[in-house]
């Protein structure tokens, strides 16, 4: 009936190895209850007493006092009246705390645990939150009573069967888009306005988003003396070769970017993402976007091989293009395949910014308006007609001398750009 | 300790020897059954917590904090909570998760090192033992700030001692349950010891009255005093339902037992320390009042007694009978999905467990 039990050494302090025994309570022979203060032992962290585990007659101390034991080593055996089931049931292995492995040590046999126990005084119990309520977090369950959705009739899309934000819009008939997002904790709280965000709107989000948390950006600005671009511009307009073409400064502007990116073909790339590694590569055509304002929203379609064009061809092309773009017609070939882009916000009233490079290109190119200032000719304030540059390129691609001789470049064209075609005729 | 004049100044309706103390904001009307509940409430958690500490000096727990002498701002304060309530416990309030209908087994779990929480919270109302100190505090503010997008009158109780006051975390959760005029109640059990640092050596300012600076009210109550526990945690949890927001409740008691099993107090403070707040203990002095007031009997305390017998082997063989998880199952929740180097780790584990022999000693 009788059996004997082994007390082995605990890890009393969370990664302890060892322990003195300092003091023996009892001696063989002497009867011991559960949890009656059996050893007085000090670790390295505390002196502290251990409280025996079986109930019976002290059978044999293992360890005399004074003596250090590691953890796991049997310090006192108990010879228990009977085996009850609490004794059968234990397991006999310590917690050892970190790595300590002796003969005494590990054991591993999983029980289960017993059902019934006291219970605390009876609290109402909380309500199944599963049938009281849909999960949600807090916010989206505002933004469900804010749009009059009910959260339980929608069906959930969450890891953990919660609904989601866009579970939300979607049951209140929209999309779930960044301009619904921010509309939505609009103080007052009521939501102002929805704009549902969709077609062209959606298309420039992604691609912006894509694109500015893709490519470093670094952006550079010039101001450019457009007089003597204007008396060309005037000329030109006289030209037979132009009727009815409409002759702007983005001509100019459009055939001074397409130049630049013949000189330093980096600025007309793309950046390559590969799982061996990434590459450049440089476009063999300078394939020109021009961004329009139209009624669905920016669009930029290009003129393919723009660098094959003369200025007229090129005021061509660009009218072509725009116009296309405008009347709703342009392709999805017009609308892509662009190598560079060139952005007029001077049509705006305005002067400079600092654009977002289109997916996939590494140059920008913005133009601004072009406006009478003071400017210094020859030691004397004078009134000139000058407009800003702002060109944003992808520091992983272009370094900063490399951008900035391309913007130069462009500003050097645009201050004489009869000179220049007439050396770049003489050089040809 | 100067505390002779701080615990005057502290809310008190029954006083260290069971009398009923009159005041003249703060007062308490409870039933017989429910304050014999209150005193069986405190016996248990006692006895729950006197045989993990026995568990633990037997390496059946890895490590134990004992609620030893602050069972009544535990138990009196989650009591006072709803259903719908949340409570956000630091790794002490047994009391507290009692007081929420949570099973002493599944508190101690943890313990253990058999689970990494041992309920769920949002059925029990109830977030997982927090260890990290005052990080839980933080939870509780943005709980309530939850609450307040719900437009419910729920409210959150956030626990934490005196030691955590002195962390960044509780003083952020108060600056946001402040401006956001959270349902929240910041409860704070101040037993007087950060692990071995007095709380003299700490702050010269008593804790209740920094609230004050974060711009909502702050109460001293005797927290050893359950019935004064629960009459200023009630108005404290009313003022946060009816958007009144935040409250900070400073309930001053004592821990007496060491930090954790993994401490050794006598190294750093005194046995006359001990002596006078066993005087103040909390479930004597109830004991006191019902037995005076005819309220419960020998034969009750006896039958109490025995329960709480009872439960202790309950908690012993659970404990010991606890089922080990598979060590891989420490894999499965450090990241949402599985890759190559988990993998591998949880492989090279499994292959080392194997390793032993089964069902038996080395």
């Amino acid at each position: 009936m009788s059996e004997l039990r082994v007390f082995t050494l605990p890890d009393v302090g969370e990664g302890l190895t060892e322990a003195e025994i300092l003091r023996w309570h009892v001696r063989p022979g002497d009867v011991v209850r559960v949890n009656d203060m059996v050893v007085e032992i000090e670790t390295a962290k505390a002196s502290v007493e251990l409280p025996c585990p079986y109930a019976g007659t002290v059978d044999e101390l293992h360890v005399a006092e004074g003596m250090i034991v590691p953890v796991g080593s049997p310090i006192i055996s108990i010879r228990t009246a009977d085996s009850s089931p609490a004794a059968s049931n234990e397991r006999q292995s310590v917690l050892v705390g970190y790595g300590v492995r002796t003969d005494a040590s590990v054991t591993r046999r999983a029980r289960r645990a017993p059902d019934g126990m006291a219970a605390p005084a009876p609290v109402p119990e909380r309500e199944d939150p599963a049938v009281g309520r849909a999960r949600a977090k807090p916010l989206v369950r505002k933004l469900a009573r804010d749009l009059g959705i009910d959260l339980g009739s929608v069906t959930p899309s969450g890891q953990h069967g919660e609904v989601t934000r866009a579970d939300v819009m979607r049951a209140s008939g929209g999309e779930a888009t960044p301009a619904a997002i921010s509309a939505a904790p609009s103080p007052g709280g009521h939501a102002g306005e929805r704009i549902s965000v969709r077609g062209v709107q959606r298309a420039m989000a992604d691609a912006m988003v894509q694109s500015a948390f893709t490519a470093p950006h670094v952006t550079e600005w010039v101001d450019v003396d457009m007089a003597r671009a204007m008396e060309v511009l005037s000329k030109l307009r006289e030209h037979p070769s132009s009727a009815n073409l409409r002759i702007s400064p983005m001509i100019l502007v459009a055939a001074g970017l397409v130049r630049a990116a013949v000189e330093q073909p980096i600025i007309n790339s793309t950046w390559v993402d590969t799982p061996e590694g990434a590459h450049v590569v440089l476009h063999r055509d300078v394939n020109l976007g021009i961004a329009a304002d139209t009624p669905r929203g920016l669009l930029v379609p290009s003129i393919k091989a723009a660098s094959a064009l003369g200025i007229v061809d090129l005021a061509r092309a660009v009218q072509l293009l725009i116009e296309t773009a405008r009347a709703g017609r342009a392709t999805p070939a017009d609308l892509t395949g662009g190598t560079i882009t060139l952005t007029n916000i001077g049509v705006f009233g305005i002067d400079g910014g600092t654009p977002i490079l289109n997916p996939g290109q590494t140059a920008i190119l913005a133009m601004g308006r072009i406006l009478d200032r003071p400017w210094v000719v020859d030691g004397h304030v004078v009134a000139r007609p000058v407009m800003q540059l702002s060109l944003s390129f992808d520091h992983r691609v272009i370094d900063g001398a490399t951008g900035s001789r391309a913007l130069r470049s462009i500003a050097d064209f645009l201050g004489d750009p009869a000179l220049a075609l007439v050396i770049e005729a003489v050089d040809r | 300790m100067s505390d002779g004049i701080r615990a005057g100044a502290a809310i008190q309706l029954l006083s260290p020897e069971g009398e009923r103390v009159s005041n003249t904001h703060y007062d308490i009307s409870l039933g017989d059954a429910e304050l014999r509940d209150l005193y069986r409430d405190m016996v248990l958690v006692r006895r729950i917590d006197t045989e993990a500490t026995a568990l633990q000096r037997q390496g059946e727990l890895g490590l134990w904090a004992s609620s030893l002498g602050q069972e009544a701002a535990q138990v009196g304060s989650a009591r006072c909570l709803r259903p719908g309530d949340f409570a956000f416990p630091t790794y002490r309030e047994h009391g507290v998760t009692w007081s929420r209908g949570i099973k002493p087994l599944e508190f101690l779990a943890m313990f253990r090192g058999v689970t990494n929480g041992g309920w769920d919270p949002i059925e029990r109302g109830c977030a997982i033992y927090t260890i990290v100190i005052g990080n839980q505090a933080l939870h509780g503010a943005g709980y309530a700030m939850g609450i307040q997008l719900d437009d419910s009158d729920d409210a959150v109780i956030a626990y934490f001692g005196d030691g955590a006051t002195d962390e960044g975390d509780v003083n952020e959760a108060f600056v946001f349950g402040s401006v956001f005029n959270a349902p929240v109640v910041f409860f704070c059990q101040n037993n007087q010891w950060a692990i071995s640092q007095p709380r003299e050596r700490r702050s010269r300012a008593p804790i209740h009255e920094r609230a004050a600076g974060f711009g909502f009210p702050g109460v001293l109550v005797d927290g050893n005093d359950i019935l004064a526990v629960m009459a200023v945690t009630r108005e404290a949890l009313d003022r946060a339902r009816t958007g009144g927001g935040p409250t900070l409740v400073e309930a001053y008691t004592y821990r007496m037992a060491a930090h954790t099993t993994s401490d050794d107090p006598t190294r750093y403070r005194r046995a006359e320390e001990l002596e006078i707040w066993r005087l103040r203990d909390p479930i004597e002095r109830l004991k006191v009042f019902l037995a005076r007031q005819g309220i419960a009997d020998r034969h009750y305390f006896d039958q109490i007694e025995q329960e709480a017998d009872e439960l202790a082997v309950h908690v012993r063989d659970g404990v010991r009978s606890m089922p080990e998880p598979e060590a891989t199952s420490m894999f499965d929740h450090v990241y949402a999905e599985s890759h190559t180097l988990l993998e591998e780790q949880r492989r090279h584990l499994h292959e080392y467990e194997a390793s032993f022999v089964p069902g038996g000693s080395a």
